[in-house]
């Protein structure tokens, strides 16, 4: 499932940023327990967070015998032949989920928003919701089933579409839009939940001034609605593009049940698990996760810096 | 006055076509959301061979629900009951010290002043936005030149470090506690700590059972650091376990046939089985999700 910090929160830490608000005098007390209660945060972030980032810099940066390796290490894996198909894959899969993603999350967050009737709307929002819940393993383990003809729930339709057999459903080509149907069946609901809630904030005035001034639904929608969500669809986006360059399970466990139709290094970072635990190569697999890391620090950056993301309409 | 209504059922006209698109489409998401678990429920109820010729959506019989059950605690002498233990384990250990670690530290950050505060923040804020996985083949690496791979501690200390629930607990305690109410009780004569345990504390109630859920889900949903981290089978949790049974599927690995192989209708009970605390949770969390969003809002 997807973790989102709330729009007002984000709108606080920035207020925050700007208007620091500091406990009035300096108190020693108050101090020694700040370091006290941080203590433990700061040792965990040191060993979870900063150490293995340095860690991975230096083994990427250095060969088996500890010497200094310059940028071999990455030539080596840029080079490797699994490296660019694997970053087409993710590539294509990124950008059939992503345009999905922001399309129907938004699309399906106003027509909930739409629905006068309480209940409805409340029912709805939890069918989207709850395949949340099967995150991971389970929920492909789930779609394993569902793209297999012989058990599929929906086995007149692959049938129809021509597919036959498990084989035929999960050609190297579909791959990309089956793994974006999955993470999306897996987590378009948090997302849905998310933005009905930005959609509850914007002042019924606002809208009602739009109606007043002619405006139908569609028109509010995009002239009204969506502005006002940009920062939330930027915020999905960021996020879900650095979640995306990290595939593993979902290819991981097609291969397994395909008999390696699908190769067990279609991802970049199954690649990295590959160079790690069948190659004992733990330099070219560090020089694959740093990669990987500094593609997600610098969506991160982006986001945390771009103070217009933060800033209230 | 005519050409009023006449506009006007132009205008329900153009809106009830509007109303049935925008309705068929909500429903055709309805249906694709939902039919996936809700054969999931009929399926575990199935003997292998009627799975596949019976329709997806009709009820089986008790005696083959029952059927699958064995099959799937007995598998491997009951690897899966071990699993599932692991799995409350990690997830309930990584919660306890998330949850004794985030707390205190978002009230320091919120709350009181010392050196490098800006820096964790910051360095929480970056983490945070990172996914969690980034960092697996990294902490991997690190561990493994501790030789801690295979130790339980492996996947809960990682776990356990978890800067959402620090940046959470930080907009709480620096948005929505009055500050005039700590210092009162400073002029009453707490101790610093007692302003934290016996005010602060007490009144961050709800953002500690939100920090709680969102870990909870993330640490039994985790596939990829225990992938990692246990190579043995007794060290799995459930979400790790599933891929054994998994290659213990005739239907999705041929040469798996054999006497301890696990038939279609048991792995989809294995996935709900996977699933249930985190599902449990999830009927009452999307109030929480909501509430996550507005905790400590703006009260400016």
């Amino acid at each position: 499932m997807t973790i989102a910090p709330p729009s007002d929160q984000l709108v606080a830490g920035a207020t925050e940023r700007r208007r620091p608000v500091r406990p009035t005098g300096r108190a020693p007390g108050r101090t020694r327990i700040g370091y006290l209660f941080v203590s433990l945060y700061a040792l965990l972030a040191l060993a979870f967070g900063v150490v293995p980032s340095l860690y991975a810099v230096v083994l990427a940066f250095t060969n088996t015998d500890g010497g200094f390796a310059g940028l071999a290490n990455f030539t080596k894996v840029v080079g490797d032949f699994r490296f660019w198909p694997a970053v087409l894959h993710v590539t294509t899969y990124l950008v059939i989920w992503l345009v999905g993603l922001v399309v129907f999350v938004v699309g399906l967050a106003l027509l909930v928003h739409s629905v006068r009737l309480r209940w409805a709307s409340t029912a709805l929002r939890f069918v989207y919701y709850l395949p949340g819940a099967l995150a991971g393993a389970s929920s492909v383990l789930l779609w394993l089933f569902v793209l297999d003809p012989t058990a599929s729930p929906v086995s007149g339709l692959l049938r129809g579409l021509g597919f036959d057999s498990f084989v035929a459903v999960i050609q190297p080509g579909h791959l990309p839009a089956i793994f974006a149907i999955i993470a999306f069946w897996t987590g378009a609901g948090g997302w849905i939940v998310i933005m009905y809630g930005a959609l509850n904030n914007i002042s019924t005035e606002v809208i009602e001034a739009a109606q007043v001034d002619g405006a139908n639904a569609v028109q509010t929608a995009l002239q009204i609605q969506l502005p006002m969500l940009r920062k939330w669809i930027a915020y999905m986006g960021v996020m879900s593009l650095a979640a995306g360059t990290q595939l593993f399970v979902e290819p991981q466990l097609l291969s397994q049940a395909s008999n390696a139709v699908v190769p067990n290094d279609y991802s970049l970072n199954q690649l990295a698990y590959q160079y790690a635990f069948q190659q004992n190569d733990f330099n070219g697999a560090a020089a694959i996760s740093l990669i990987l890391l500094v593609v997600a620090l610098l969506l991160s950056w982006v986001f945390v810096t771009r103070g217009g993301l933060f800033e209230k309409e | 006055m005519p050409a009023l209504s006449v506009e006007r059922r132009g205008a329900n006209l153009r809106g009830w076509s509007g109303r049935s698109v925008a309705g068929v489409v909500t429903l055709l998401f309805v249906c694709f959301f939902a039919i996936p678990i809700v054969w999931l429920l009929f399926a575990v109820t199935k003997s292998a061979k009627s799975l596949t010729v019976s329709n997806p959506f009709s009820v089986g019989t008790w005696h083959d629900l029952v059927a699958n059950f064995h099959q799937l605690f007995d598998f491997q002498d009951g690897a899966v009951t071990t699993w599932i233990a692991n799995s409350a384990v990690y997830s309930v250990g990584a919660l306890v010290i998330t949850l004794l670690v985030s707390i205190p530290a978002g009230y320091a950050l919120a709350l009181t002043e010392f050196k490098l505060r800006r820096v964790l923040l910051v360095l929480t804020l970056v983490v945070m936005l990172i996914p969690s996985t980034a960092l697996v083949l990294p902490i991997f690496l690190e561990l493994n030149s501790f030789g801690l791979i295979g130790s339980p501690l492996s996947v809960i200390l990682p776990m356990s470090f978890f800067p959402f629930g620090v940046y959470l607990t930080y907009i709480y305690f620096s948005t929505s506690i009055p500050r005039d109410l700590l210092a009162a009780a400073r002029i009453d004569g707490c101790t610093e700590f007692q302003v934290f345990a016996r005010i602060a504390l007490p009144l961050a109630a709800p953002i500690v059972a939100l920090v709680a859920f969102f870990s909870f889900v993330q640490n039994w949903n985790n596939f990829f650091l225990p992938f990692v981290m246990l190579p043995s089978s007794d060290g799995y949790p459930i979400q790790v376990g599933l891929t054994s049974l998994l290659a213990a599927t005739p239907a999705f690995n041929p040469s798996s046939a054999g006497s301890d192989s696990v038939q279609l209708p048991t792995l989809a009970l294995a996935t709900i089985v996977s699933i249930l605390p985190v599902l449990i949770v999830f009927l009452f969390s999307q109030r929480f999700l909501v509430d996550g969003m507005t905790a400590g809002g703006t009260k400016e």
